[in-house]
Parts: C-alpha cells; structure tokens; sequence
C-alpha cells in the first residue's frame, strides 16, 4: 500500500513533468507545473520530511508557481505564432539529454549511499527550528539578508522617476 | 482520525496495514469533512440572505419552507443542480474544467487540522496551522486557471487581482499567527487551543494587548483572504460582472460557491481556535460540551464577518493594497516584537 501511494506521487511528478516541457501552450505548461510540484511534496511527505513537504507547497506552488503564471499570463503569445523548432535542433537536444540522464543514472545508482533505519522520526520543525538559530545562524540571517536586499533592489527598479519627469517638464 | 480508522478496522472488519488505514481512516473523514463544507454552504447561504435582509429593513427569503423560508437553499440547490452546464466556445476547455475542482480541494485540505474538540480532528499533525496556511494557498493558482480559461476580460481581471490581493494577504494573516505560536511553543492547532485553557483572559486574543491587535489584524486579512466585501475586488459587481467565475454556470459555479462558504466558516474556525481558546468556556477549566462551544464561537464570527459585509462599502484597489502593506504588515511586525519582548520579560516562554 505504501509503494502504491510512492508510485502514484512519482506518477504524478514524473507526467505532469513531461508535459511541462512537451506542451506547446505555455499557459498549460505553467499550470501543469502545479502537479509537478505537489507530487515532489508528496514524496517529501512519504520521506518524513513533514516541514519539507509543506514549505515546498507554500513556497513553490504558493508564490513562485503564482509568479510564473503571472508572467505567462501576460505575455501571451498565439500557439501558430510558435517559432517553429526544425528537425535539426531536435537531435543534439536529444543526445545532450541522453547523456545526461545516463550520466546522473550513473552516480546515483553507483554511489553507496547510507541507509539508515526508518524509525518514524519525530516532529522535524523543532529540531530545525534550533538548528536554524544556533548551529546555522550565520547561513540564515544571511540569506535574510540576501533577500531584503533583492527586495529593496526590486523596488527601486519599478519605482517611478518622478525626479527625471520634473527635469523634462523644467527643461 | 484513530476513532475512525479504529471503527473501520474492528467494526467493519478491514485488514489493513499501516498506510492502509492512514489512507481508509483520510478518505472517511475526507468525506466527513466534504459534507460539512456543504452542510456549511446550505446554511450560511441562508443565513447570509436573512442577515442582509433584516439589514436592510427587509425580511429576506420567506417563502420556502415553513419557518422564515428555512428550505430556501435546498430549493437553490435543487435549481442549481438542473442547470444547464455552458462552456464557452473560445474558452480553454481542460483550465475551465479543473479549475473549480481546485479551488474546491483547496478549501477542502484546509479542514483536516481543524481541532473541532479533543480528539475530533482529522490529522493531528505537529505543523498543523503552517500547514492550513500552505494548502490554502493552492486556491489562488485555481482563481488564475478559472479566469484565464473563461477567455473573458472580467474574468481574467478578477483573477489577476483575486491573485494579487490574497498573495498580499497572506503576509499579514500568517504573521499575526507567529506570537500564538511564540506563546504556545507548537504549531500543532490541538496545543495551542489546550494552551489557552483556563477562562477568558487566557485565551489568546485577550491575553495582552500584542495579541488582541494580532487578532484584529488576523481577523481584517481573513475577510480579505476570502474574497469577501468590503474587500471583494474580485467580484465587484459593478466594473467586473462577477470576476473569475463570471462563464461559469450550474455545478461548476456551485463549487466555487462552496468553497467560498466553506473558507469563511473555515477562517472563521482558525480564529476560534488559535485566538478565541477553541472549545474552552470563558470561565473555569471545565470541558462542557466541546465541539458545541468551537461551533458556537466560529458561527459569531462568521455572523460578524457577514454584518461587516453588508453594511461597509467596498474599498478601491489601490486602497486594498495600502491597507495590506503600509498598514497591517508593518502593524504585524510591530506586534510580532512587543509580544517577544512581553514574553523575555515575563518569562513565560513555552519549553
């Protein structure tokens, strides 16, 4: 029962994914990439990652999969207006794909990995809750940084130059 | 959720493993969980229709029924269900199909770590309330998929502002949340309502004065995160028509319909019971009928919530916004550091 669930999130993750990158309506792809992310959620859920499943929800399919939309949505371009990909593009794509699948197919399936016992862990927030603020305290408030920052940048990118107009109308 | 799985493993006779019975025990309440939505959305349609009326000096539906048109939304139902089901030539017929059945599992998730009273909930889970708050906001790629495939442009503006404003919203309705958790120690929703035992000063809203703001500004976002007047952008009537469902007809407009029902009693059931102390009676620490205490606080609110629709005017877009981020987040964050400085000095932080 347990691998049926395992297979069906996989399922889910694995279709929706091929869709993302094979459908010609952008619009379609952008949604599909819904199911894409919630399947990844589900599988971090069946690992007992609970916090992971539920802030790859609130952060993928909550805020980033919202933008994507917003900008596909705004720039929408007919589906006969496609820039038609030609044959030969087609195959390099093809084998650089190949090769990196078998690449990956490779190191995964060649690395010993350590397996550990599954004992239900327990609530994982705490744990990561004090960890954040000892033993990687320095990692976090940076990234907090990092981000404020991106967020002032972004600001002052649309902000109307109301000085510029002035000097126009003076001028 | 184990009353469940336990009924069906010795009553019923079920063999199950373990996933077996997380899976049998979720889809049973599940289904439990989908009739009260819908038991929900029959009665506040009511109520809603009755509130307005005596608002506006009127009696509102009488007819149906015998006691104050009481069988007015089953009759609604039954006219909703004949309806003829229309998609649009030009819409996106795939988007326009599934795009209520999302918004109706988003309002639908939600309710598994609702605490109705101890014992009853469907997933006892540690990150319950962050949880709520996630698959919450999985409605909002079903408001752009539902404006987006009717191909219309009231449709598509209702759902690029619905979108805008409840991704707004959302800041402000989490960040409220955050100094229950601080006090509480747990995002887990049957804690924090067992930590607010002990009479009505315990309880969260009224316990200092950082938290009763916190309330007001969780309760504001709330109307506004479920689209609701004096914040119901997405639907104004006047320039929009109906907003995202305005091509949708018969049980497809249904769906959004519920779930529009079924997020106000289900906001209104989180304040109950991260602010209002859950099933706890203001006095004493006695536990008297608990499910019926939880119903009873979350139906005044959602009674409040209807009085502020029908007697405040709608708010402009661009007023929308200035309320949600120059006022209530910086409120929020300001509440979010006297709560934790309340909680340093006294000492009384949760282990």
């Amino acid at each position: 029962m347990g691998d049926m669930v395992f297979y069906l999130f996989a399922l889910m993750t694995v279709l929706s994914g091929f869709f993302v990158v094979f459908s010609k309506n952008i619009v379609h792809a952008g949604f599909s990439l819904m199911f894409t992310l919630f399947g990844v959620a589900g599988l971090f859920a069946m690992l007992g990652a609970d916090f992971l499943a539920i802030t790859q929800t609130m952060v993928y399919i909550g805020g980033v999969l919202v933008l994507v939309l917003f900008v596909v949505m705004m720039t929408r371009i007919p589906a006969q207006n496609l820039p038609k990909s030609s044959f030969n593009r087609k195959i390099p794509a093809g084998i650089f794909s190949v090769l990196i699948f078998a690449i990956v197919f490779k190191v995964i399936g060649g690395t010993e990995w350590n397996v550990l016992p599954v004992d239900a862990p327990e609530a994982t927030i705490s744990m990561i809750g004090q960890k954040l603020l000892t033993e990687f305290i320095f990692p976090f408030e940076y990234a907090s940084i990092v981000l404020l920052l991106a967020m002032i940048g972004a600001a002052i990118l649309i902000r109307e130059r109301k000085i510029d107009d002035d000097e126009e109308v003076q001028s | 959720m184990e009353i469940i799985t336990k009924l069906l493993t010795e009553t019923f006779g079920l063999q199950l493993d373990n996933t077996g019975q997380l899976v049998a025990g979720g889809l049973t309440m599940a289904l439990i969980m989908a009739l009260v939505m819908a038991t929900c959305a029959i009665v506040w349609t009511w109520a809603e229709r009755k509130v307005a009326g005596f608002i506006q000096s009127r009696y509102g539906p009488m007819r149906v029924g015998k006691y104050h048109g009481a069988l007015q939304p089953v009759a609604d139902m039954v006219k909703i269900l004949g309806k003829e089901d229309i998609i649009p030539d030009d819409a996106d017929k795939p988007l326009f199909v599934l795009a209520p059945i999302i918004i109706f599992i988003a309002s639908l998730l939600p309710w598994a770590a609702v605490p109705f009273a101890p014992g009853f909930i469907a997933s006892d889970m540690d990150l319950g309330l962050f949880y709520i708050f996630a698959v919450s906001s999985g409605a909002i790629v079903g408001i752009l998929m539902a404006g987006w495939a009717s191909n219309n442009k009231w449709a598509l503006y209702g759902a690029a502002r619905g979108a805008a404003q409840m991704v707004s919203y959302e800041i402000p309705l989490a960040l409220a949340t955050i100094p229950v958790v601080m006090r509480t120690g747990s995002l887990n929703m049957n804690d924090i309502v067992i930590g607010q035992q002990g009479g009505i000063f315990h309880w969260n809203a009224f316990h200092d004065p950082f938290l009763f703001v916190a309330f007001m500004i969780y309760f504001i976002s709330s109307i506004a995160e479920v689209n609701r007047g004096p914040f119901d952008m997405p639907e104004t009537e006047s320039e929009l028509v109906a907003g995202y469902h305005t091509e949708y007809t018969g049980m497809r407009f249904a769906l959004f319909f519920l779930s529009e029902y079924a997020n106000l009693f289900l906001v209104s059931c989180i304040a109950t019971a991260v602010f209002l102390g859950g099933w706890n009676l203001p006095v004493g620490n006695a536990v008297v009928l608990p499910g019926l205490v939880f119903l009873a606080k979350a139906v005044l609110l959602v009674l409040i919530q209807i009085w502020i629709r029908w007697t405040l005017p709608r708010l402009r877009v661009d007023q929308l916004m200035h309320v949600c981020w120059k006022v209530l987040i910086p409120l929020s964050l300001l509440c979010l550091l006297g709560s934790g400085i309340l909680l340093m000095v006294s000492g009384e932080i949760a282990a």
